[in-house]
């Protein structure tokens, strides 16, 4: 049984380490998909090749932006789906549920049909504004998913009894419920960042001519992605894994206090 | 404000959704709208578009030249489905039951290669299977596979992509729902029927092998007879010595949502995606998902794109529909009978 589980984790972790490894590659020429020589020059030189920095700069900007709002609309409506009882409940919790089962390009599909259909040729313009829109959309559902599982695990007695005690809502919501659910929603927003920058196919659909870092190495793969597309990988993936590393840690060093 | 809020309990939580709601409603709910209605299109992107019950032909001339990369988009996804769930549930066994200590860390492990680009992941497997790269290459020169045997630019390439890409949306849904289950239940079946489900596990074993082998021996043109006779063997050896009659009864019922779940996050997606078929295949492999893309950006013809848009999602919905039918919903969504 350990076994299997070994090799499991050995092949899912094995094209990460690839990446990794082929990153310290020195190509002949622009494919990089053979092994030639160990050479740091791509990791001294991360934003050489022409179009790289500007990419990963918009994909920064955009999930930035966009993990922004979506955490914001997504708590809200996570409150409102765990601690209140209403008619129309169980439509909003589809219409939440719904963009997480549908393909992801159906939905880059729509809402290029939607920028499409507004107006006379030449269209609504797609850039920065129409991608921003499409990743708040597909973020919403997993903030909401994320910290509603973190509300769900406290039941509104701790609400109640700070009400109870003089409380009114607005109080009892920043000084109760907010640092309670706080770990639920950071979680919420690195999962969003994460989902942001890494999106392609919704991206793809939306963005034009404009290029986040995905859209990048998408089309340079026609031609041969340069090594410093897996510098730039393999950084993003260490980054992540410290976030988590740290966001661990220090959840677990204040549960002890 | 507060005593406001208090009063108009009643609103407080249409106010909070609102904004969410209705992000959703403009930017998903009525976008899909839209491409219904565009699928009637005729026209051009360049002078506009009108829109015509009459082109309900839109749907018929979309469908008809596509219809093999609509098949292999659903085979190549039931066999992905397939396999991510021969890895994943044992996996996800061992550690929702086994894990003790190390779950979040395993768990962590297994969802580590999501923090790498998709992309990048995709065209790391072009390195990994590369005619003669890193795993080929030294095989080949001792002369173990022929100097032409390729796995790159087949379909079995694009399947092991989209098997590999998906395994964490199988693996997480099963533990939770391994991990939900009460042991002393386990417990009470090991104590009523002891030890390995002999003749069950050998049929058992035998014919998910033999189904397996078929369907990928169907999708991969692979000799049927021999797959099939070494996938039942195999098959039958490791269902007799590692399925106890426990498992059967108790915990594979009960993790049912989770697998339920999980093959729908699997395969939804799966279907509709085209970045596999573009790096690890070959022309005669794309998906619907390579077409739609086609049409809608290079070719830009909406009216066939959105009718094969809403084909695709017409297709998930009624797959969806009979496969929840055939295990039972009620169960399903609530885990309880």
């Amino acid at each position: 049984m350990f076994a299997y589980t070994g090799l499991a984790i050995i092949y899912l972790l094995l094209p990460v380490a690839i990446i990794i490894l082929f990153s310290f590659n020195k190509p002949t020429g622009r494919r990089n998909f053979v092994w030639q020589q160990f050479s740091l020059d791509a990791w001294l030189h991360p934003f050489a090749v022409p179009g790289i920095a500007s990419a990963v700069e918009l994909s920064l900007v955009i999930a930035f932006l966009s993990t922004l709002v979506a955490t914001v609309l997504g708590t809200l409506m996570a409150l409102a789906l765990v601690r209140y009882q209403y008619r129309g409940k169980g439509l909003a919790n589809s219409l939440v549920f719904l963009p997480m089962a549908t393909p992801e390009i159906v939905m880059g599909a729509s809402l290029l049909t939607l920028y499409v259909s507004i107006g006379q040729p030449p269209f609504f313009p797609l850039s920065f504004t129409t991608i921003l829109i499409a990743h708040v959309l597909f973020n919403i559902s997993y903030v909401v998913v994320t910290v509603r599982a973190r509300l769900v695990g406290f039941p509104g007695h701790l609400e109640e009894a700070a009400m109870d005690l003089g409380a009114n809502q607005w109080q009892t919501f920043w000084r109760v419920t907010f640092p309670l659910i706080l770990p639920g929603i950071i979680a919420a927003a690195l999962l969003a960042f994460s989902l942001s920058i890494d999106d392609f196919v919704i991206t793809n659909f939306t963005a034009g001519r404009t290029q986040t870092f995905p859209m990048f190495i998408y089309a340079q793969a026609k031609v041969g992605v340069p090594v410093q597309v897996y510098v730039i990988g393999s950084i993003i993936f260490l980054v992540a894994v410290l976030s988590v590393g740290i966001t661990t840690i220090a959840g677990r060093r204040s549960a002890q206090t | 404000m507060t005593a406001w809020l208090r009063r108009r309990r009643g609103i407080a939580p249409y106010l909070l959704l609102a904004p969410g709601l209705l992000w959703l409603l403009v930017f998903f709910a009525y976008p899909l709208v839209e491409v219904f209605l565009a699928s009637f299109w005729s026209g051009s992107f360049e002078r506009g578009y009108t829109f015509s019950l009459s082109n309900w032909t839109n749907y018929r001339d979309a469908i008809t030249p596509v219809l093999p990369q609509l098949g292999r988009s659903i085979a190549y996804s039931l066999a992905a489905t397939i396999l991510t769930f021969l890895i994943s549930y044992p996996l996800a066994y061992t550690i929702a039951i086994r894990g003790g200590r190390a779950k979040n860390l395993l768990l962590f492990l297994v969802v580590a290669p999501f923090f790498t680009s998709f992309l990048l992941r995709t065209l790391s497997w072009k390195i990994i299977l590369g005619d003669d790269g890193v795993f080929f290459g030294p095989l080949k020169a001792i002369g173990i596979l022929p100097g032409d045997f390729r796995v790159l630019a087949t379909p079995m390439a694009v399947v092991a992509g989209i098997t590999y890409n998906f395994l964490p949306f199988m693996t997480l849904p099963i533990y939770v729902a391994l991990e939900k289950i009460d042991l002393r239940l386990v417990e009470a079946a090991r104590d009523l029927y002891a030890g390995p489900w002999k003749r069950g596990g050998l049929v058992a074993g035998a014919a998910v092998g033999g189904i397996l082998a078929g369907i990928l021996s169907a999708i991969f043109g692979w000799p049927v007879g021999v797959v099939g006779a070494a996938a039942v063997v195999v098959g039958a050896v490791v269902g007799r010595l590692f399925i106890s009659e426990s498992f059967v009864r108790v915990t594979f019922p009960l993790s049912l949502p989770g697998v339920f779940a999980g093959s729908l996050l699997t395969f939804i997606p799966a279907v509709g995606d085209y970045v596999n078929a573009e790096f690890l295949g070959n022309p005669d492999t794309r998906m619907l998902g390579n077409v739609i893309q086609n049409r809608f950006l290079v070719q830009q013809n909406y009216p066939q794109a959105s009718a094969l848009s809403f084909i695709l999602m017409g297709g998930i919905l009624v797959i969806v529909a009979v496969y929840a039918r055939v295990l039972g919903t009620e169960e399903l969504t609530t885990g309880r009978r």
